[in-house]
């Protein structure tokens, strides 16, 4: 298994480095000058001059990327074009809250999708798996954009339970720090568990009707151990490979969710510097995400033969 | 006597109030501010921290007269060429600094010398500053220079500690230090600026909280939703669609003031190749655009009424408006004469505008009135920092874009319509022109002043490098908790006198 995630993670290097290539060049075609959207509304050519300079952008680009990476690789993603800032610091900051907002919009994810799955492949074509499908259906129609403005109004405005937005950290006060986060895990988690359920609902219709689950059955097993123990468990191999490229996806920052929310985390700081041409933070966003999301490509791969010994022989 | 009970009960309310342990005032902003620093900073939203943050040499009057604030007196010598300031005594920095001439000589040569200032063209005409006295200075001018004043009413007055400015370098914005009513405590992007209040400060009796913490909420809905939960006490900014909901709603109050700046559409007349179509090249055909469009019905479709039409760099309310220009009414027959007489009837025009919703609506409003004068207009969308690149280059036919607007009217017209102008993107370039906006910044006669201006406007309305459209309205809603706010064009919150009841 060492040996596997050793391998992976080898791999992985050339993948990351060609995904900072493409994200570096690609940023660079967008029109709008970095230097303008900095010099603000007083162009002082003087300013304009020396901030090209500063920031390297008169060299040619090759020597720029081979700047940013030279750096990148000793830790310095370089400095925040807009404020000033270390895009270090800034990934320090956004990670934790993007990291909570993930595990607990997971959390709901996984705790309303699996069971919904399969409560809704174990009743297949009753009116339990109508709903379950129904709900999931709506879950993954209705946008989140929406969804979070309206529970804003609802729970926020009208019945005054939860803070409208904003951000609380973990440390500083747990309690507040859950209760803030609560309305956008909710909002993302919802989409993820309809997700969750269709694919835990499709593993299991597969597996209930496989040859071992009427064995376990013709054995005289009560049913709760022939669903939990014998078929969950192998229905759950494809699940987890679900659940880990959402978990990636979610680092990768909920932008609509964070911007509804004023969730300070990576989706919003990526949104804002695009928007700021603020290449310096894009590329150490995007950098940081293409590994979160390697990594949890090789965790997928690794849990993946956790649950199905057999997959290690190949 | 029923009032007397009332006055009692209200002042004693007033006393729990201000006795009920700490208070935080909470704001909602509709941008997260760019650095701290008033030497770099550029961004409108950072100026509404500012002003409970850093105290400036001067202050202006909601009605724009410009008052003592560090600076308590000042005058101007015999050749304009030396102004020589006052200063507040017993003043200090929040790092205990005292506030001095020398302070003030540190930061206006740090306006003028550091690299990454945005303030160099601001402070252009100060040569040079001379320490008469601890609480005197003189500043030295290369020519005189009406707007100064004003510009020491903004960023470039506002003064930093020397001593922190020296230690931090450009890193002064990450933790500043200023000589405001409130301190920099904590700031976490995109999430929170927390400021408490100075003890030290010279004024601060007049000052009712402990903290102030601003939250960036870009989301219109959602920042307005924050203040109906209770979350926020206050927001800037509040859309023009959520005005009559917000007055309607017993909880909250709106404020208003007319903006100091302006939107209207750019019109390249000789920045490059793409000027060279009808609408660059005869004002003709621009009277004819600007007469197709009906400024109130821009007005009512997009912003519900709440703005203020215009046809000047500077809005009709003030001062400094030309009256003899009054915003025309809509005229589709001449606009159409006016077509035939460039030869340019059935015309086609490409303006490019920001992404996003209020100015697309704006241009679609125009779209569908120039038709009616037989021009078609054919929208280019572009995310705003493109357009702003492309509108520097040349690459483009008309813009739709605005100014946040300057105290004094030099900012509103100077950088646009002269020759060498620093934001002249039209490159519009006549001689009579640049002669009265020249004179008109070096006077400090208000009455000469005044003239220059409406002689230039008299040209520009002719030539209409710029077609002006609407003055944005700020707009603040308050919980009806908060009492002794005051609207200023400048679209600033200033906290001295407000007071929160719970």
């Amino acid at each position: 298994m060492l040996n596997f995630i050793g391998h992976r993670l080898l791999v992985a290097i050339p993948t990351i480095l060609l995904i900072s290539v493409f994200v570096f060049f690609l940023q660079k075609l967008l029109p709008g000058d970095p230097v303008l959207t900095l010099a603000g509304e007083d162009r002082n050519p003087e300013v304009l001059a020396f901030l090209r300079e500063k920031y390297r952008l008169n060299d040619p680009l090759y020597l720029q990327y081979f700047h940013w990476i030279g750096n990148a690789l000793t830790g310095d993603l370089g400095v925040s074009l807009r404020t000033q800032q270390p895009v270090i610091t800034l990934l320090a900051q956004k990670l934790p809250v993007t990291l909570q907002l993930a595990i607990m919009a997971l959390i709901i994810a996984v705790v309303v999708g699996i069971p919904a799955g399969i409560l809704s492949a174990y009743h297949k074509g009753t009116w339990i798996d109508w709903i379950a499908n129904i709900v999931a259906l709506s879950g993954l129609s209705v946008p989140n954009f929406w969804l979070g403005i309206m529970m804003i109004l609802l729970v926020s405005v009208k019945l005054g339970w939860l803070p409208a937005s904003g951000y609380q950290p973990f440390a500083d006060d747990p309690l507040q720090s859950i209760r803030t986060m609560l309305m956008p895990a909710f909002v993302l988690g919802t989409g993820l568990a309809a997700t969750l359920m269709r694919h835990t609902r499709s593993a299991m219709l597969g597996v209930l009707q496989s040859d071992y689950v009427r064995t376990a059955r013709a054995k005289g097993l009560s049913e709760q151990r022939v669903v939990i123990k014998h078929a969950l468990r192998n229905a759950l191999v494809p699940v987890v490979t679900v659940i880990t490229l959402l978990f990636g996806e979610l680092l990768a920052g909920a932008v609509l969710t964070e911007q509804i929310f004023t969730i300070p985390g990576f989706g919003k700081l990526v949104v804002d510097a695009v928007f700021n041409r603020d290449y310096a933070v894009v590329q150490g966003i995007v950098l940081c995400t293409a590994i979160a999301f390697v990594l949890m490509n090789i965790l997928s791969d690794a849990l993946y033969r956790v649950l199905n010994p057999r997959m290690s022989d190949q | 006597m029923k009032i007397k009970p009332i006055a009692t009960l209200a002042a004693a309310l007033m006393l729990t109030a201000s006795w009920a342990g700490a208070q935080d005032l909470r704001i909602g902003l509709a941008e997260d501010p760019d650095i701290l620093d008033p030497d770099q900073s550029r961004t409108f939203v950072g100026r509404i921290v500012y002003a409970s943050l850093c105290d400036k040499l001067v202050e202006i009057t909601p009605e724009l007269d410009i008052i003592p604030m560090l600076a308590t007196d000042w005058s101007w010598s015999d050749d304009n060429l030396t102004l020589t300031m006052k200063l507040r005594e017993g003043v200090t920095f929040h790092d205990g600094t005292p506030f001095n001439a020398e302070a003030v000589a540190y930061n206006i040569n740090r306006s003028k010398t550091l690299d990454e200032s945005r303030r160099k063209s601001e402070v252009a005409s100060v040569t040079g500053t001379n320490v008469v006295d601890d609480l005197t200075i003189e500043i030295m001018l290369a020519n005189p220079d009406a707007t100064l004043i004003a510009q020491f009413a903004d960023r470039a007055g506002m003064m930093v500690s020397p001593k922190a400015a020296e230690e931090m370098g450009i890193e002064f914005g990450a933790a500043p230090v200023c000589a405001g009513p409130f301190s920099f405590t904590e700031r976490v992007q995109q999430d929170r600026i927390v400021l408490t209040k100075y003890a030290g400060y010279y004024n601060a009796d007049n000052f009712n909280f402990d903290s102030v913490t601003f939250l960036p909420i870009t989301d219109d809905t959602v920042r307005l939703a924050n203040l109906r939960s209770g979350d926020v006490d206050m927001v800037e900014r509040l859309a023009a669609t959520d005005v009559a909901s917000a007055t309607a709603d017993d909880g909250l109050q709106v404020e208003k003031a007319v903006s100091l700046g302006y939107q209207g559409i750019t019109i390249n007349v000789s920045n490059g190749d793409r000027a060279k179509q009808p609408l660059g090249q005869d004002s003709r055909v621009r009277r004819a655009l600007s007469l197709a469009i009906d400024r109130e019905v821009i007005n009512q479709v997009v912003f519900e009424g709440v703005f203020a039409v215009g046809n000047q760099p500077y809005p009709p309310t003030s001062p400094w408006y030309n009256k003899a220009f009054p915003v025309e009414g809509r005229d589709v027959e001449t606009a159409k004469a006016l077509l035939a007489q460039a030869g340019a009837e059935n015309v086609t025009i490409e303006i490019q505008v920001a992404t996003r919703p209020e100015p697309q609506r704006v241009v679609q409003v125009i779209q569908a009135m120039a038709a009616e004068a037989g021009i078609t207009v054919n929208i280019v969308s572009k995310e705003f920092a493109t357009q702003l690149s492309e509108q520097t280059a040349g690459n483009y036919e008309a813009s739709q874009i605005g100014w946040s607007g300057r105290v004094d009217p030099d900012g509103n017209i100077h950088p646009f319509m002269t020759c060498e102008g620093g934001i002249n993107d039209s490159k519009y370039c006549n001689p009579a022109v640049d002669e009265l906006l020249n004179r008109a910044r070096t006077s400090t006669d208000l009455a000469a002043r005044k003239a220059d201006y409406d002689a230039a406007l008299a040209i520009l309305s002719e030539d209409l490098p710029i077609i002006y459209l609407y003055h944005q309205t700020w707009l603040w809603a308050l919980d009806d908790g908060i009492s002794g706010f005051t609207p200023y064009p400048d679209g600033m919150i200033r906290l001295g006198g407000v007071s929160k009841s719970d």
